[in-house]
């Protein structure tokens, strides 16, 4: 095997292009034991971490720029942004254990195309983009459009994820993300949820993002339940609504963590409790862009 | 097939060293540099036997390539006693009888190193998170996560 480390992402791409098949990787927490399962060892891997551009957290008037390869640890470590986008900041930190933390990337959890990858709801609510490199420049897409189906991406051989965009939250607006595993750490949703809400002054909702992971070849928005509660109050009526939209979006399989009973109903639950968590978080805002997050439940452990 | 070589820190010492490119770190130390308190238990990032400092960082060697390491900054288990003088980490664990085979120690050493380098007086619930990603399958981790808080204690008495 050959291991490439470039230092530039005009130098990956030149690599890449001179190398099809090769393979591009950041802390290969998944890729070294896939390989140790049996995937065929690439003749080449491409170590995307040492290009500077991929690693760091950096913020402006407009938004957020997160390197694809930063380690996950240095998103929760970062107390503006998980004051902006609490949410984001726990499904990061749900990736694995700390040990994971120091590698783990938001680049290589969306690449990756588990349909559990914590991460991805998350992303998909807050609208993030993906800037993708080749020979032949870069272009960004929306997250949403990055994985295809478990294992596959709409990624051409040759390209990589650069960066996230994340643009400012508006006021009244926070996220959560909710999960259900089978033990109290260190395993695999059964069921994730992410959510957004955006309130208006006299505390309806005025926008809502929603999408669930887990219960479908890829993360899925909801799109239903987000007309539910759009224009109106968050209430037993139109939460009972975002149950149901949640529990229909499902298209789920049967595995050793869960049925695909037990998924629909409990999407239905976590859809809930996630909107319920972003919408509680949003009121403790104060008009400001800055989630409160002290003043929010304490989801550290997830869905309990 | 050339083999690659590396130079790095490793507890305190420039190690150089040949090594095959698909080669863990894990490996590569245990092998090519010969320090094998480092441990694999699942070869899969699950166990946190292998737990090394990789340039600050807590991290599994098992999912390292070894030529990621090149200049890299390195501490072992073996790196945690001064000389003679072990760790109040490691005297608290023979104190504690934290240990029965052994294979999941160094890790957790290391990993219990890295969390009271971050937060000296953590609660016991912080060292049950901070130890989420070591698993020991024979004390039952009570015996553990108590001689972690007897080394904290320790070492902010010994400090203050």
């Amino acid at each position: 095997m050959n291991y490439l480390a470039p230092t530039s992402v005009e130098e990956a791409t030149s690599l890449l292009a001179e190398q099809p098949g090769a393979v591009v990787f950041a802390g290969a927490t998944d890729v070294i034991p896939q390989i140790r399962a049996g995937r065929p060892q690439p003749d080449t891997m491409v170590d995307l971490k040492k290009i500077d551009r991929l690693v760091g957290v950096a913020g402006n008037d407009q938004g957020w720029t997160i390197g694809a390869a930063t380690p996950t640890a240095r998103l929760t470590g970062n107390d503006e942004l998980t004051a902006e986008f609490p949410g984001l900041s726990e499904a990061a930190g749900l990736i694995g254990s700390d040990q994971i933390q120091s590698r783990s990337s938001l680049g290589g959890n969306l690449c990756n195309a588990s349909p559990a990858a914590d991460s991805v709801p998350a992303m998909i609510v807050n609208g993030m983009r993906a800037v993708i490199a080749s020979a032949d420049g870069t272009r960004t897409i929306p997250v949403a459009d990055v994985v295809t189906g478990p294992g596959s991406t709409s990624l051409a051989d040759g390209e990589f994820i650069v960066e996230f965009e994340l643009d400012r939250a508006p006021a009244n607006t926070a996220d959560a993300y909710l999960r259900i595993i089978p033990r109290t750490e260190m395993d695999i949703a059964i069921v994730g949820a992410g959510a957004r809400i955006t309130l208006d002054e006299a505390g309806n909702c005025a926008a809502a993002t929603i999408a669930l992971g887990a219960v479908a070849p890829t993360a899925v928005r909801v799109t239903d339940a987000e007309a539910a509660l759009t224009g109106k109050p968050i209430n037993d009526e139109t939460l009972a609504a975002v149950v149901a939209a949640a529990s229909a979006a499902c298209n789920p399989i049967d595995d050793k963590r869960g049925t695909i009973a037990y998924r629909r109903q409990v999407a239905g639950v976590l859809a809930k409790r996630a909107v319920k968590a972003a919408a509680e978080r949003a009121a403790a805002t104060n008009g400001s862009n800055n989630g409160k997050s002290s003043n929010s439940p304490d989801l550290s452990n997830g869905a309990q | 097939m050339s083999r690659t070589h590396l130079t790095c820190t490793i507890n305190g010492d420039e190690v150089e060293f040949l090594t095959e490119a698909d080669t863990s770190l894990l490996n590569a130390l245990r092998d090519d540099v010969g320090l094998t308190g480092v441990k694999e238990g699942c070869g899969t990032g699950d166990c946190g036997a292998c737990s090394i400092m990789l340039d600050g960082q807590l991290t599994n060697s098992c999912l390292v390539f070894a030529p990621e390491a090149q200049n890299a900054d390195i501490t072992t288990v073996e790196g945690l006693a001064e000389s003679d003088v072990l760790h109040p980490l490691q005297q608290t664990f023979l104190e504690g009888a934290a240990l029965q085979c052994g294979i999941c120690t160094p890790g957790f050493l290391v990993a219990a190193k890295a969390l009271l380098d971050n937060n000296p007086s953590p609660t016991e619930t912080e060292v049950r998170y901070a130890l989420a990603g070591n698993l020991c399958r024979c004390t039952g981790y009570d015996k553990i996560v108590r001689s972690v808080l007897d080394a904290a204690a320790a070492m902010n008495g010994a400090s203050s």
